[in-house]
């Protein structure tokens, strides 16, 4: 109840940005609410079933390409988003089935190269996404203030999507029986738990936010090429973002790209020479010193307070 | 008696190495059966191939006249096979009580968590773990894992019981304990096998017993018979004194 409680507070308090007005700060939370959204879809397969997957680059990228491509084709943006979604859903079904009975590294490595995968499809096939020249997106035809409020909200909304359905899936049979998963699969499978259809299910909801988030960036942005939705970070930083805020909890992702992205923009606009030297130290600060994420401040917090 | 369990040439090869070669026999409804053989004979490898964990080279594996060779683990542990494991494997970040409800949400038939929670507390009193249950199971001494691993698989309210070795690195005192669980557990109707490295054990509870050695079944019988068996001293104990002290029926 009091996870409902704080998604719905905190969406509300988010969609009250847009009252200031001010466009640099909607694009920033725009930009944070994608990454809650691929950090908070990566906990799924990472945090919940403990499957380091690096697919979620593949997923972002498939999903603008996706939807990009229909647009050009007439199909209204709205549904191009819906479609990119069940794209995603099928593709990691399928690329599931190929490589969720790797574990650990085998696993990473393998989900590492799907991304690398899809990037020299879209190259070698030019006629249909434009190949390394990128693809241009139909423009929204409304203001430029209107395009940063319909945007922002559309990422708000999807981030809010994803986190309520990390409540449910919290708190079901099917979250339970990944963190049996997470925590000794041979167990799991012997206590009768499907496990290889659980952490398919897991991946696919690993999949069809971040596929969406792809699209709506895609219609965002304007034009797509391989590189900006194939790039690797994309893959990485929802799984230092989901580390960062706390593995397997419902708001951990969310606190995580908050976090990380606010870090990301105070260091770049003071130390623009080595913003990426010292980003990488507060990470490795923040790994070495919160293991279990920043979550775990408040938790201790909690419990000092109980008299025990 | 009715049958529940039962193999007919069943085999596995590692590569040249026939871990389990041939191996027959059944198991009826309601019995305890002691499975033993010295070190490497391939004891839990069979237990593997007949949950599943392995699939079998060759033969077939019936459980309760259904063909369950080629099923999968947890196919086979929602049927109502249940195993303990020699080397224990609880979830260590979870609660005791967590631990249990899940083999009664996922193979003991409850259809939601809360209904799996009561189950794992009836389990737990049974084993006397009512006290832990809201620890982590990481904080269990090793005595109370192996009562855990039992909980959990009395959870999935199974019909047939293999524990394998739930008796190893226990002392004396805790041994006799875990007899009188087993003896308890068998009484509710729960066919079992059991598979044991200690004489002490397999003695005191089986009714009939199957020896293993190199992976072929070199023996089965009721336990003083299998005892006096020249093949059966021999593998435990070599040739020579075999044949000092067998009754000599190579």
């Amino acid at each position: 109840m009091t996870n409902w409680i704080i998604l719905i507070a905190g969406t509300a308090l988010l969609a009250s940005l847009t009252l200031s007005g001010d466009n640099y700060l909607l694009r920033l939370a725009t930009i944070v609410c994608m990454y809650a959204t691929l950090a908070q879809s990566w906990n799924f397969i990472g945090g919940f079933a403990g499957y380091p997957s690096f697919a979620t680059a593949a997923f972002f990228g498939l999903g603008a390409y996706v939807s990009a491509i229909l647009q050009n084709q007439g199909l209204p943006m709205i549904a191009g988003w819906g479609v990119a979604g069940l794209a995603a859903l099928a593709f990691a079904t399928f690329i599931g089935g190929a490589i969720l009975h790797l574990r650990g590294h085998y696993f990473a490595i393998a989900s590492l190269i799907i991304a690398e995968m899809l990037r020299e499809i879209v190259n070698t096939t030019p006629d249909l996404t434009g190949g390394g020249m990128g693809l241009n997106v139909p423009i929204l035809r409304i203001s430029v203030a209107a395009q940063a409020q319909f945007f922002f909200y559309a990422m708000l909304a999807l981030a809010a999507i994803t986190t309520a359905t990390a409540i449910i899936v919290q708190r079901s049979k099917f979250g339970f029986g990944l963190r049996c998963i997470q925590q000794n699969e041979d167990a799991a499978n012997i206590l009768g738990v499907n496990a290889y259809a659980y952490k398919t299910g897991a991946f696919v909801l690993s999949a069809v936010f971040v596929g969406m988030a792809g699209a709506i960036y895609a219609s965002w942005v304007n034009y797509i090429e391989p590189p900006d939705v194939f790039d690797v970070l994309l893959a990485i930083k929802p799984l230092v973002m989901v580390l960062l805020g706390g593995l397997g909890t419902i708001f951990g992702p969310v606190i995580g790209a908050f976090v990380l992205l606010a870090f990301e923009e105070v260091v770049w606009r003071n130390l623009l020479t080595v913003h990426a030297a010292a980003l990488g130290f507060i990470i490795v600060v923040l790994v070495l010193f919160l293991p279990n994420g920043l979550l775990s401040l408040a938790r201790e917090r909690l419990f000092r307070r109980k008299p025990s | 008696m009715t049958v529940l369990l039962a193999l007919d040439q069943v085999s596995r090869r590692f590569g040249g190495l026939h871990a389990v070669d041939g191996v027959s026999f059944t198991v009826n409804e309601g019995e305890i059966l002691g499975l033993i053989g010295p070190n490497g004979a391939g004891k839990t490898t069979l237990i593997n191939l007949i949950t599943g964990v392995h699939p079998a080279s060759a033969g077939r594996v019936h459980f309760d006249g259904r063909d369950i060779t080629r099923l999968r683990p947890h196919q086979i542990a929602r049927l109502g096979l249940a195993r303990t494991f020699q080397i224990v494997q609880p979830f260590p970040k979870m609660t005791v009580l967590e631990n249990v409800a899940a083999g009664a949400l996922f193979a003991g038939g409850a259809s939601h968590f809360r209904e799996a929670l009561v189950a794992a507390r009836e389990h737990l009193a049974f084993t006397g773990l009512a006290d832990s249950a809201d620890k982590p199971a990481a904080t269990l001494t090793l005595a109370q894992r192996k009562r855990l691993e039992l909980a959990k698989s009395l959870a999935m309210k199974p019909r047939l019981l293999m524990l394998d070795e739930v008796n190893a690195g226990l002392n004396p005192t805790e041994i006799d304990e875990a007899l009188h669980m087993t003896r308890k557990v068998a009484e509710r109707g729960v066919t079992i096998i059991v598979i044991e490295h200690l004489m002490k054990v397999v003695l005191a509870i089986s009714e009939r017993i199957v020896v293993l050695h190199h992976g072929q079944l070199i023996k089965t019988g009721e336990p003083n018979a299998v005892l006096r068996d020249r093949r059966v001293i021999e593998a435990y104990l070599g040739a020579k004194y075999a044949s000092a002290h067998s009754e000599g029926r190579a």
